[in-house]
């Protein structure tokens, strides 16, 4: 990894993306404070398939919208590679998000108005090496439907094209939130499929956030989240393909 | 207050930017129809009411000299009411430290009173004194223009002696609310004006002890006017009379009537569009209001709320901004009106203004907004709960977009994604899009159409004093005159070119068409004079024949090769038979023109002339006019760059007024078309944008796909809007031509381009105000919420 620029903290490990150091996040929503995350420590490693696992309000959002540079902690450290994520600029958070991370929805967030083909050629147009916006799709099994609307795509391979469209710039890091939760059992495991493939062919670090236990097989590790703490860590010694899944 | 109405508060209060800006357009719509139709009711009603109290003449005659006992028989005519019987006289004026020339019209009083008819209105002084023979009254703009004031002194030349008299006034009368010198079709407030004098020492000058000169009428009601004037003409005759002529064609009264029906026609163009564009756009944001509301929409259906509350409920949310908006633009229509009003009492000098708002302009602009207001809210309400509950309240499914046509034709490849999406989304909604891009265009047009005025008198001016009539000084004599007098003219120094003039009154038939203006004799070879074709290449005069102004042939509905008949008001008052030859381009004023000596000719007379041009030496002007002064058959000068020149510091006031107004409501309009639409551009399409900020995309190249979008639309919209202005001015220069001028179609580019200038500023600001938001867009809610 080049190092260049400004370094507000030690490098991390060859193999480390992120270290997650005392992170806590304080919402004040009217008069109250609500604590999202109370003192969070992490590193996630190069490679890695990660599930992030916790209930509604165990914090599991926030760490992944502080992970991927749209929201920033009230109090301790993201490093991400050389630099401090928490005391980013915004402008230096969008090149972040533009060059490094790829991101996967709940609800897909592809544009209506651009065609599968052209939802992935948006980002590949603003990216540094993507790769071509065809070969992203045909890793999600959809390069018989590059010229399809939004509207004209079921479900799954939207979120398909979702994924497509986050990997296509062959970012650093894959944040999937909640990949499956609008879809069922059938449609989200052929998604979690092309999740599973990209991280085993192109060996991008990913993680995905769910509170869907089933899918915790699938990982290299599993971390869930209580009350905007980390309860448990558990290393999978097998993982199993998400066709072995079930929930 | 039940819970819906605390929403409905709540709805406004968040939509509070949006509020603002649709309450503006209604403001804009309301305050113009209420300022231009009140303005108009106090034009009418002041008119109305000063010609009713100063008791305006209804017919009007000059003649030579008659004896006072033809009174008796004037009144014997039946439907006559009240006759006055006055000495008038057209003078050359001095006033001490003025040296150009200076004319006017000495009309006498009876004595010690401010008259039977045309009553005068003193604005401050007194009446005269009797016995004294040296006290006049001045009409008020004259006396302005000089900054004369009562006890001060000027000289008028009557009947050659030149005489001193005394202010003792300032007055204003009915009969000329519009001041304008003969041979002139502008009014020059310093070179021309009005004095009234006492009688007596008025006819001893002139030689009218026990008779007039001029004599003007009331008539019984019901009585037929053209009957009376058809009479009068008998009785006047053997007298010199030259023609008598009702209200409607009495000079200051007709330019009157002429500007108040170009008042009409604006006044009812601009409310339309105006309102026309707050129609569209409160139909536009409320509809998307509403379909924003959808899951609201849908809950409140399903808690059991009929169709007609949920209707209502908005109802009564549109109404609130419209009320607001109505409320604003009446108070603010007030005050433009009674701004605007004032500023033609001061140019159309009348006494006083009588600020007249009918209620039923309020009531009609009060309706004519909420109904429009509630056809848009209806229209959108029907959609939002034709959806069954539980449909309404999940999302709604990615809306549907397919290739553009250019895209289609294989251009694509020239576009980004972002610029995809622009194009898309716009053939998408084509219906939208259309109507953003009219009602940007329509502001647009509002903008050519107030630059069109002051572009379209320059152009008159233009041609008529600098192509056609081109003569520095226009000297007008006291009586026909032989040519030969013109020597002493041409031995003036300074004086380059000396062309002389015939003019005599006279009343032009074809068919059962007459019209009476005046018939011009002109040097065929002459430079000062020229007529010009409707291309302005100049028109040969030959010496048989008439040349008459275009729109004088139109009404007389006469082509060349006809035979007009033109029976002289003058002299021997013969009637003549002359063919037609042409016709000539002329904006201003009709006229019909012959050779000078073919009109002597037909006269009968030798070579006489009623006045003369010349061109002069800059540098000897002012020893000129002092000549000029000297010479006794000189009754007046005019100076037409002079008085173009007074001319346009009289209307620039009222120009300067419309455009503010215009521009004003212009920007506004295309503000509130323009942020309004962005607005809901950005509600629509938040989710989408916030997306792309998650996947790395800078605010600037979110917002080019936001602002892109509507400056494709801006720019679509100006050239649109530049040939709907060019309509708009095409149909208000129809609807201004009259007998006294045509208002040319002559739009610089200076006018396009100041229109197109204000468009684009008012995009850009809300282009500014629409960045700022996009810094707020909500890209953690992004990733979890539905549509």
């Amino acid at each position: 990894m080049a190092r260049t620029g400004q370094t507000a903290h030690a490098p991390l490990q060859e193999d480390m993306v992120f270290h997650v150091h005392g992170v806590t996040k304080v919402y004040q929503m009217g008069e109250v404070q609500v604590h999202a995350l109370r003192g969070v420590d992490l590193d996630l490693y190069r490679g890695e398939f990660t599930v992030l696992l916790g209930a509604s309000g165990s914090g599991k959002s926030t760490l992944l919208n502080i992970l991927g540079g749209l929201d920033t902690p009230t109090d301790g450290h993201v490093v991400y590679g050389e630099r401090d994520l928490t005391r980013a600029s915004e402008a230096e958070l969008t090149r972040y998000r533009r060059f490094h991370v790829g991101f996967v929805f709940q609800f897909y967030n592809l544009i209506p108005s651009l065609t599968a083909r052209e939802n992935v050629a948006i980002v590949t147009e603003i990216a540094r090496s993507p790769m071509r916006p065809e070969d992203a799709l045909a890793l999600v099994d959809l390069d018989q439907r590059l010229h399809h609307f939004p509207a004209q795509l079921s479900g799954g391979e939207q979120q398909r094209v979702a994924i497509a469209r986050a990997i296509a710039k062959n970012p650093d890091v894959l944040l999937c939130d909640e990949p499956t939760g609008a879809l069922d059992s059938k449609t989200g495991i052929v998604v979690l499929e092309a999740l599973e493939r990209i991280n085993r062919e192109l060996g991008t670090s990913t993680a995905v956030i769910t509170h869907n236990a089933g899918i915790a097989k699938m990982a290299d590790r599993v971390i869930t989240l209580a009350d905007g703490r980390i309860a448990e860590v558990a290393v999978n010694e097998t993982r199993l393909t998400p066709g072995e899944l079930s929930w | 207050m039940r819970a819906i109405d605390i929403k409905l508060w709540r709805e406004l209060w968040r939509l509070r930017m949006q509020v603002v800006a649709i309450a503006m357009v209604i403001v804009g719509g309301v305050s113009i129809f209420i300022m231009s139709l009140s303005t108009l009711d106090s034009l009418f009603e002041t008119r109305a009411s000063y010609y009713r109290e100063h008791h305006f003449a209804q017919v009007f005659a000059s003649l030579k000299r008659a004896p006072l006992s033809l009174v008796k028989r004037i009144e014997a005519i039946p439907g006559v009411d009240r006759v006055e019987t006055r000495v008038v006289a057209y003078v050359s004026i001095d006033v001490p430290g003025f040296d150009d020339p200076v004319s006017g019209h000495l009309v006498s009083l009876p004595d010690n009173s401010r008259g039977m008819l045309n009553q005068v209105y003193l604005r401050n002084g007194r009446l005269f004194e009797a016995g004294r023979d040296n006290e006049a009254l001045v009409s008020v703009k004259f006396a302005e223009a000089h900054g004369l004031e009562p006890a001060d002194r000027l000289y008028a030349t009557i009947n050659g002696r030149r005489k001193a008299l005394n202010v003792v006034a300032l007055a204003m009368s009915p009969e000329y609310v519009y001041l304008i010198a003969p041979g002139s079709y502008f009014p020059d407030n310093a070179r021309y004006g009005v004095l009234w004098m006492a009688r007596k020492p008025l006819a001893a000058a002139y030689d009218m002890d026990g008779a007039f000169n001029d004599v003007v009428l009331t008539l019984v009601d019901g009585a037929n006017q053209q009957d009376v004037i058809d009479r009068l003409d008998e009785l006047l005759k053997p007298y010199g009379g030259i023609g008598a002529y009702g209200r409607e064609d009495q000079l200051s009264s007709r330019f009157l009537t002429e500007e108040l029906k170009q008042q009409q026609t604006t006044a009812t163009v601009f409310p339309v569009i105006f309102f026309g564009v707050a129609a569209f756009l409160l139909n536009v944001v409320i509809s998307r209001l509403i379909s924003l509301q959808r899951e609201q929409v849908a809950a409140l259906k399903a808690f059991g709320y009929s169709e007609l509350a949920i209707g209502l409920h908005y109802i009564k949310l549109v109404l609130l901004i419209v009320s607001l908006g109505v409320a604003a633009g009446i108070f603010l229509g007030i005050w433009m009106g009674r701004a605007l009003s004032n500023v033609y009492m001061e140019f159309y000098s009348m006494p006083y203004m009588i600020y007249l708002l009918k209620p039923q302009v309020v009531i009609g602009a009060i309706l004519i907004a909420g109904l429009v207001a509630v056809l848009g809210t209806l229209h959108a309400v029907r959609n939002a709960v034709r959806l069954p509950p539980a449909q309404a309240m999940r999302p709604e499914p990615p809306a549907i977009y397919r290739a553009t046509l250019i895209e289609r034709l294989g251009l694509q490849r020239w576009f980004s994604q972002p610029t995809r999406m622009i194009l898309r989304h716009i053939e998408r909604q084509p219906l939208k899009s259309l109507l953003t891009t009219l009602g940007i265009a329509m502001a647009c047009g509002i903008m050519v159409v107030s630059g069109f005025q002051e572009g379209a008198i320059d152009h008159m001016i233009d041609v008529q004093y600098n192509m056609s009539q081109r003569e520095d000084i226009l000297v007008n004599y006291t009586e026909p005159t032989s040519s030969r007098s013109l020597y002493s003219l041409r031995s003036l120094q300074g004086v380059e070119r000396v062309e002389s003039f015939r003019q005599v009154p006279a009343k032009l038939q074809f068919e059962h068409r007459f019209y009476r203006t005046s018939v011009q004799g002109i040097d065929a070879s002459g430079e000062l004079m020229r007529l010009l074709d409707s291309d302005l290449n100049i028109i040969e005069l030959p010496p048989h024949g008439v040349v008459l102004t275009d729109y004088l042939a139109e009404i007389l509905r006469v082509k060349p090769g006809d035979l007009l008949q033109v029976e002289v008001l003058e002299g021997s008052r013969p009637t003549l038979q002359v063919p037609v030859i042409g016709t000539a381009k002329q904006d201003l004023g009709m006229n019909a023109y012959l050779q000078r000596e073919t009109l002597n000719l037909l006269l009968n007379e030798g070579n006489a002339i009623s006045g003369a041009l010349l061109r002069v030496d800059d540098r000897y002007q002012r020893d000129i006019y002092r000549e000029l002064k000297r010479m006794p058959r000189v009754a007046g000068v005019v100076e037409q760059r002079a008085s173009v020149d007074a001319f346009y510091e009289n209307v620039a006031q009222t120009i300067l007024f419309y455009t503010f107004i215009s521009t004003l409501l212009g920007a506004s309009i295309a503000f509130g078309v323009v942020y309004n639409s962005m607005r809901i551009a950005l509600s629509e399409r938040g989710r989408e944008l916030a997306s792309m900020r998650v996947l790395g995309f800078e605010r600037s190249e979110v917002a080019y796909i936001l602002l892109g979008e509507m400056g494709l639309l801006t720019l679509a919209a100006i050239p649109l809007g530049l040939l709907f202005g060019y309509g708009l001015c095409a149909y208000m220069a129809f609807e201004f031509d009259t007998d006294l001028y045509r208002v040319p179609l002559v739009l610089g580019i200076n006018v396009y381009a100041f229109a197109a200038l204000v468009v684009i500023l008012s995009s850009v600001v809300s282009a500014l105000m629409i960045w700022r938001n996009l810094a707020h867009l909500d890209m953690v809610a992004v990733l979890k919420t539905k549509e």
